[in-house]
């Protein structure tokens, strides 16, 4: 259950920070970014570009796409030079 | 407590003084010129402790105001006519985000065509914005009642103006009883914002996207605290005459409880009533007067209560609603007297648009007229006009 009007803080507000964690876009998508390994340079221009942080690091190295919060805008593909990243329609 | 003679602007510039907001955001407009500039004198000579921000525009003046008060401070403005028209998307932001500024306005009709004297429809305009609203009658109630808004609207989170009649009192000299700067620090106390921005340990976000999921929450919540700031209005109002001998209610009643034919009226023109009902008085009618002193919230069933068995209810109306149907004070109070048990015969009088005079005897005859009406028990001219040439 959502809250009720009562429930709410004063003023329209939120009342912490960080809280775009907690809205998760990745329903927004129709096309989702597929990551190929086997052909990233590790040039980290994905990461760069991405508007919604959704690509996922480990040690310094692009490892996947984090799917909560990608919206599938394709702006990662269209840089990857090697074409580490394809755009591949939602079902 | 000094005792000055003082224009309205000077009375209401000195309560500003004397509350010593953090910030003050304005831009100055006729007739409530002198207050800012007189405020930016205090500044300008190091008698407040108030960041003055000067803009270029109305618009500029409440946003500002909106920012300093989402950061916690204690924030006053002061504007009139076009003024306050122009801030007006930012009163709803105000008043929604729960920020408790404080505004002194002059009343002044709104162009075309282009004037500068005193009508109501500047803050009639702005009755739907979610602000707290005290038509002052004379000066020493508009600086008593600056004092008091500042206690009122912290203590709700909800915007307060106060109004003085354009010239008629912002120009005008009256003696006023000031209290000293102690008094009124004492009495409006030290303020606690409910969130602040500088608060960086503390992160809050004010004023985000809120679609159909919460939008609907948080007007109601705002229905809600406007629903419960009556009885605020009323302890502030009676702990100030408590504290200070002057006395003020949500409304006032002249005459009233034995009259059967009632005139209602805000602001100036109250005075002016008040002799008239005097002068009728003498020529053995029954009359009194209602005076409109919290125009927001409303305070409907107090006043209803009040004239429920009255005979005839004449309303003063100083502005206009366009709807056809008279003037926004009428049309509130026929809807406030619907459901008394017996509803008085009700008529409006539009008057004093764009400064016109109205004199005793204008009154003298409204209270001559509702004897007829009353002898009749009908109303034979439900809206009719006061000093305008036909």
């Amino acid at each position: 259950m959502k809250e009720g009007w009562k429930e709410l803080p004063i003023g329209c507000t939120i009342d912490e920070g960080g809280t775009s964690r907690k809205f998760k876009t990745g329903d927004w998508r129709s096309e989702r970014p597929v990551f190929s390994e086997d052909k990233c340079t590790n040039c980290l221009l994905c990461f760069v570009y991405c508007p919604d942080s959704a690509i996922l690091m480990e040690n310094g190295k692009v490892v996947g796409i984090d799917y909560d919060y990608c919206k599938g805008c394709g702006i990662c593909a269209d840089i990857c030079k090697p074409k580490a990243i394809e755009m591949k329609p939602e079902r | 407590m000094p005792t000055k003679a003082l224009t309205g602007n000077e009375a209401m510039a000195e309560a500003m003084r004397q509350i010593n907001p953090d910030v003050v955001a304005a831009y100055p407009i006729t007739p409530a010129t002198e207050v800012v500039q007189l405020f930016a004198n205090f500044v300008a000579d190091g008698v407040v402790d108030t960041e003055f921000v000067a803009v270029e525009s109305e618009h500029s003046a409440m946003s500002a105001c909106v920012g300093a008060a989402a950061a916690g401070g204690r924030v006053m403005t002061s504007t009139s006519s076009q003024g306050l028209a122009l801030m007006h998307e930012v009163l709803y932001i105000a008043a929604a985000l729960r920020l408790p500024i404080v505004t002194c306005e002059v009343n002044r009709s709104l162009s075309a065509p282009i004037n500068i004297h005193c009508d109501h429809s500047d803050t009639m305009g702005s009755r739907e914005s979610g602000w707290m609203h005290i038509f002052a009658e004379e000066s020493q109630e508009a600086y008593d009642s600056i004092i008091q808004a500042i206690k009122i609207a912290e203590r709700l989170y909800l915007p307060m103006m106060v109004s003085t009649d354009g010239f008629i009192l912002s120009h005008c000299m009256q003696r006023i009883d000031m209290l000293n700067d102690k008094q009124v620090q004492d009495f409006i106390g030290e303020y606690k914002p409910h969130h602040s921005l500088l608060l960086t340990d503390k992160p809050y976000t004010v004023g985000p996207l809120d679609l159909q999921d919460y939008f609907f929450e948080h007007k109601r919540q705002e229905i809600d605290i406007m629903m419960n700031a009556a009885p605020v209005i009323e302890e502030v109002g009676r702990e100030f005459g408590e504290k200070f001998g002057r006395h003020y209610g949500l409304f006032e009643g002249y005459k009233l409880d034995d009259a059967e034919n009632v005139i209602i009226a805000a602001g100036s023109t109250a005075g002016t009533a008040k002799v008239a009902i005097d002068e009728a008085r003498e020529k053995g009618m029954k009359v009194g007067l209602l005076r409109i002193r919290v125009m927001r919230p409303l305070p409907y069933k107090e006043i209803a209560r009040t004239l429920n068995g009255k005979k005839v209810i004449s309303i003063l109306d100083r502005s206009d609603s366009m709807s056809t149907m008279g003037g926004p004070i009428f049309v509130e109070m026929r809807s406030a007297l619907y459901d008394v048990e017996s509803r008085p015969l009700m008529c409006d009088y539009i008057y004093g648009l764009g400064g016109r005079e109205i004199d005793v005897e204008d009154i003298v005859k409204v209270c001559e007229r509702g004897e007829t009406y009353k002898a009749k028990g009908k109303v034979d001219q439900p809206i009719g006009f006061i000093e305008l040439r036909e």
